[in-house]
Order: C-alpha cells, then structure tokens, then sequence
C-alpha cells in the first residue's frame, strides 16, 4: 500500500503537558482515514501537526518525525507555507473571511501568485463544482459569504481549500457545528473527494466514521489505541478500550 | 445589604418599574443635554453665518468680516495631524494585536499610550512649543500645531484600532494560514479589511479630538488673520480663533458663529464616515 504521511514515534507538549505520547501512524492515499477517540485525547493536536498549525502556538514543542512523500515536514530547509499548499485544513466551525464567495476560492490562488482573471474565474467555478456549491451561488458570486447558511459557508471552507489542490485534505470535526441535511451533503462531499485527496477526518460521530472512512484510528490518552480498517475497528476491535469506546461505555 | 432591604421592602415587580425608569430617564436626560449644547450653539450662531462669513477674510481683529482663513487652518491643521498619526498609530495597534506576544515592551507601550490620553492638552501645547517650535525650529506654524495635535490623537488612533484589531475572529486569520498564505498576507489581505470599520472610526475619534482642539494648538500654531498656504505659515484654526474672539471680548456673535461652523464641520465629518462605514459593513458581512 502506499502511504503519504507517515508519523513515526510523535510526541508533542505544550508547555509541560505531554499531549500525543509516541504516536505512529501511517496514512495511506487516496483514502478517508477517520480519527476517532474521546475529547482531549490529542486528535486534533495531531493532525495539526500535519499541517505545522501548532507552530503557532509559543509553548508547542515536538519530537518525532513526520514524513509526507517521504520527506520530513519539520525539516528546517521546508518552507511552511509551502507545506499548507500540500495539507490544506477544514475547521470544525466554518470560518470564511468576511469577503465575497468568489474572493473567498480565490483567495489561495491570489496568494500563491495567481492573478490571471481568467485562469482565476476557471479555477474558482471547479472548486466550486468540486465542494458541490457551484448550482447554489453561480448567480451570488460577489455577494458576501458571511450571508451563506452554516453548511454552505462549510462547503465554500472545502472549495477555498480544493482550489489550491493540495494533496492532503484534513478535517477538524467538520460538521460538528452543521445540522443533520447539510452533514449529509459534507459526506457526499467528501466520498467524491476522496478520488483526488487524501482525507484525515477528525469526528466525534461513530456513525459518521463508518460512513465516510475506510481506515481509521482510536486515539486516547494522547495515545493511538488501536488502528486499522474501520470496519475491523468497529466489528472486532482488538482492544477492550475500543470496544467500549466504540459502544458507548465511555467517551 | 441595602439590596436586601430594598426588596424586603419594594415588590420586584415595582423595584423593576422604577429602575426601568430611572435608565430610560438617563437616557433622556443625556440626549437632551446633547441637544441643547448643540441646538443653543446653532440658535446664537446660525444667524451669523452666511456666505460672506464662510468665504472672506476677517477684518477688524475677527469684529467683522468672515473665518475663511481659520475653516483652512482647521482642516489643514486635523489633516496634518492625521496624516501623521493615522499610519503610526495603526501600525503600532497591528503590531500591538498581531505580532507582539504578551511581554515587557508590549505592556509598556499600552502603559505609554494610555497615559499620553490622560495628559491635558495645554501640555502637550507646551511641549509643542519647546520641542517643535522651538527646538526643532519650525516656528509658529501649520506644521508645529499639525504635529502637536498628531502626538494628542495618537493614543486615540492606537487604542480604538488595536481594540477593533482584536475583536476580529481568530478563524479568519487561522484560515488563511492555513491556506498557505505568510503572516503578511493574513495581516493585509484579511484581519485589516475585516477590522477596517473599527480602524476607521478610530480614526475619525482622533481627527474629532485634533479638529476641537484649542489648548494644544495655542502655542504652537501662532494667530495669524491671514490663509495658511505652506506648512511653515502660522495659522489660526477655528477653536483658537473662537477662543481669541471670546476672551478678547472683539465679537461674541462671531465666537458663536465660529462655534457653529466647527460644529457642523465635525457633524458632516462623522456623519458621512459613518455612513460609509455601514456601507462597507454590510457588504463585507452580506446583510
């Protein structure tokens, strides 16, 4: 199989919590690996460290390695922002800029050096396409996103991100903040996707891994439990602390 | 503990009816305050304004004539100030808000800030005078009084930016990022247009302090009766003016008149800013 990302023995503090204890995991491509696990337990730590997100924070500190094909993200020759083109980021709660929709897919574009109306307007319309929001705004292009409804708003946060084509989408509880019918769509979504990218999904929603992810991970404690097929995971875990997570007893 | 016998004593039902009257009382009594200072100004003033007082000369020390020349050292003056303070002030606010981190020169330059609110403006008048007229030798001039009321609006600038600055959602500049875009990009590209609105208006609240100012400008700007042309002219803005006719006794009615047109003059720069900022609101938030 082949892997894209592949962290290897990841331990991450902040300040003097120890947050992911010696994670490992490998990604493969092309697929939707799921991140399961209770609140706290170091899931979104992680794949913000995919992208060098917890740079951001001044007490995050790191050790370990993580690869994406192959090479060492946190290599000091990588340019950050380099990175973030390849590992784009959906955020739990939908966060378009305060800008038209068009401006908003155009805004990775015009920051890599894209500027070329024409070239611009294309590659808005198919990211558009792409976050299946194309039919819903064609005729509302300039007018603000803020006006869009939360799962829309979502949708055009996948299309701001497809339009600069990474390589790695990762989701950060996308549709905790979205009610049932636009949660659908986001699944839709994302099964479409999977075709071009691969996706890390961060998800509170059992039923939601099982929907939308082939592969996914148990983390707790700041530890991955138990990784593998999803529905290995969910039919016949291996550990008693994913079975009882997994149905109910804790989380 | 007078709350306790307060409701032993009154029903809450009453104790809520009185108070909602005691707030919407408040409410009135200051607008009326507002409205007779204003509406008294315009009753002694309007009457004396004309367009011969707009646009001559004044004569006779201010007695007749018109204040063409203090309605250009005004805004020439306020320009001047926000020229300078604008720019400094802003960016002091974004380095305050985006890039400084919670430390010892951040905590001194907010300390600095507030204080410099708090000094009275006849300080910073004489400060004007010896560091700007005097020491660096620019005179009684446009330039001196332009500088002096920058230092006043500076604080004004920096505090209402970096407060505009900081109520913008942290989401948006962590989406940028994301994106790949630099600190720069998120800075220019997206938290100063979403914070544009705050940012405005603080300006505008230091340009209203400059434009209204007579104490800061008294020693720096001289008196002159003539238009201001070149930064090293003196002049004599409308305040200072006002405040000359008034104590001087040369004309009462020209105080009030003088006094109207500064008012109107700060009730059209507001006015239209905040029309133009709700403009842009609504089209940046789509309602």
């Amino acid at each position: 199989m082949e892997y894209i990302i592949e962290a290897e023995n990841l331990n991450v503090y902040f300040d003097e919590l120890h947050i992911l204890k010696g994670v490992s995991l490998k990604i493969p491509k092309n697929t939707v690996t799921a991140l399961i696990g209770p609140s706290g337990c170091g899931k979104s730590t992680f794949i913000r460290t995919l992208n060098r997100m917890n740079d951001l924070i001044s007490t995050f500190r790191m050790d370990g390695t993580v690869l994406l094909d192959g090479e060492d993200i946190y290599n000091p020759k990588v340019d950050v922002v380099d990175l973030r083109k390849r590992v784009g980021m959906v955020f739990q709660k939908p966060n378009p800029f305060p800008k038209s929709i068009f401006d908003n897919v155009a805004y990775g574009l015009r920051v890599h050096g894209i500027n070329d109306k024409d070239i611009l307007e294309h590659k808005v319309e198919e990211a558009l396409k792409g976050a299946a929001l194309w039919d819903e705004v064609e005729n509302i292009l300039d007018k603000s996103a803020m006006g869009l409804s939360g799962g829309q708003q979502q949708r055009l946060c996948i299309a701001r991100t497809i339009a600069v084509e990474p390589e790695v989408i990762l989701m950060d509880e996308p549709c905790s903040a979205l009610d049932p019918i636009s949660t659908t769509k986001i699944e839709d979504l994302i099964h479409k996707l999977k075709k071009d990218y691969t996706i890390i999904i961060v998800t509170h929603n059992m039923q939601q891994a099982t929907r939308v992810s082939k592969y996914a991970a148990f983390f707790l404690h700041g530890e991955i439990v138990e990784n593998g097929r999803t529905e290995q995971i969910f039919l016949e875990p291996c550990d008693q602390r994913t079975e009882d997570y997994i149905t109910g007893r804790f989380g | 503990m007078g709350d306790c016998r307060l409701h032993r004593i009154i029903p809450p039902k009453i104790a809520q009816k009185i108070m909602d009257l005691i707030f919407w009382a408040s409410g009135i009594i200051t607008l009326l305050i507002l409205l007779m200072v204003i509406g008294y100004v315009f009753y002694k003033g309007l009457p004396v304004i004309n367009l011969e007082f707009l646009f001559t000369d004044p004569m006779d020390s201010g007695k007749a004539g018109g204040i063409f020349p203090m309605i250009v050292s005004s805004l020439y003056v306020t320009f001047i100030a926000v020229l300078v303070s604008a720019p400094i002030g802003v960016g002091a606010a974004l380095y305050l808000a985006e890039y400084a981190g919670e430390n010892r020169t951040v905590r001194l330059i907010r300390f600095g800030a507030e204080t410099l609110s708090s000094i009275p403006s006849i300080i910073f008048g004489l400060f004007g005078l010896a560091f700007f007229v005097i020491y660096l030798r620019m005179g009684w001039s446009v330039l001196s009084g332009g500088l002096t009321l920058a230092l006043m609006a500076l604080p004004t600038i920096l505090a209402a930016s970096e407060v505009s600055i900081e109520s913008i959602n942290k989401s948006y500049a962590q989406g940028s990022l994301a994106l790949g875009a630099t600190k720069w990009q998120t800075v220019s590209k997206v938290v100063i247009p979403a914070a544009l609105p705050g940012i405005t208006t603080g300006i505008i609240l230091g340009m209203a302090r400059a434009i209204a100012e007579a104490a800061a400008i008294l020693y720096t700007v001289g008196a002159a009766l003539i238009t201001p042309i070149s930064l090293l002219d003196p002049a004599r803005p409308l305040p200072l003016h006002l405040y000359i006719l008034a104590t001087e006794g040369i004309s009462l009615d020209n105080a009030w008149g003088t006094a109207a047109v500064l008012v109107i003059l700060i009730l059209i720069i507001t006015v239209t800013t905040n029309t133009l900022v709700d403009r842009y609101r609504k089209q940046m938030m789509g309602r």
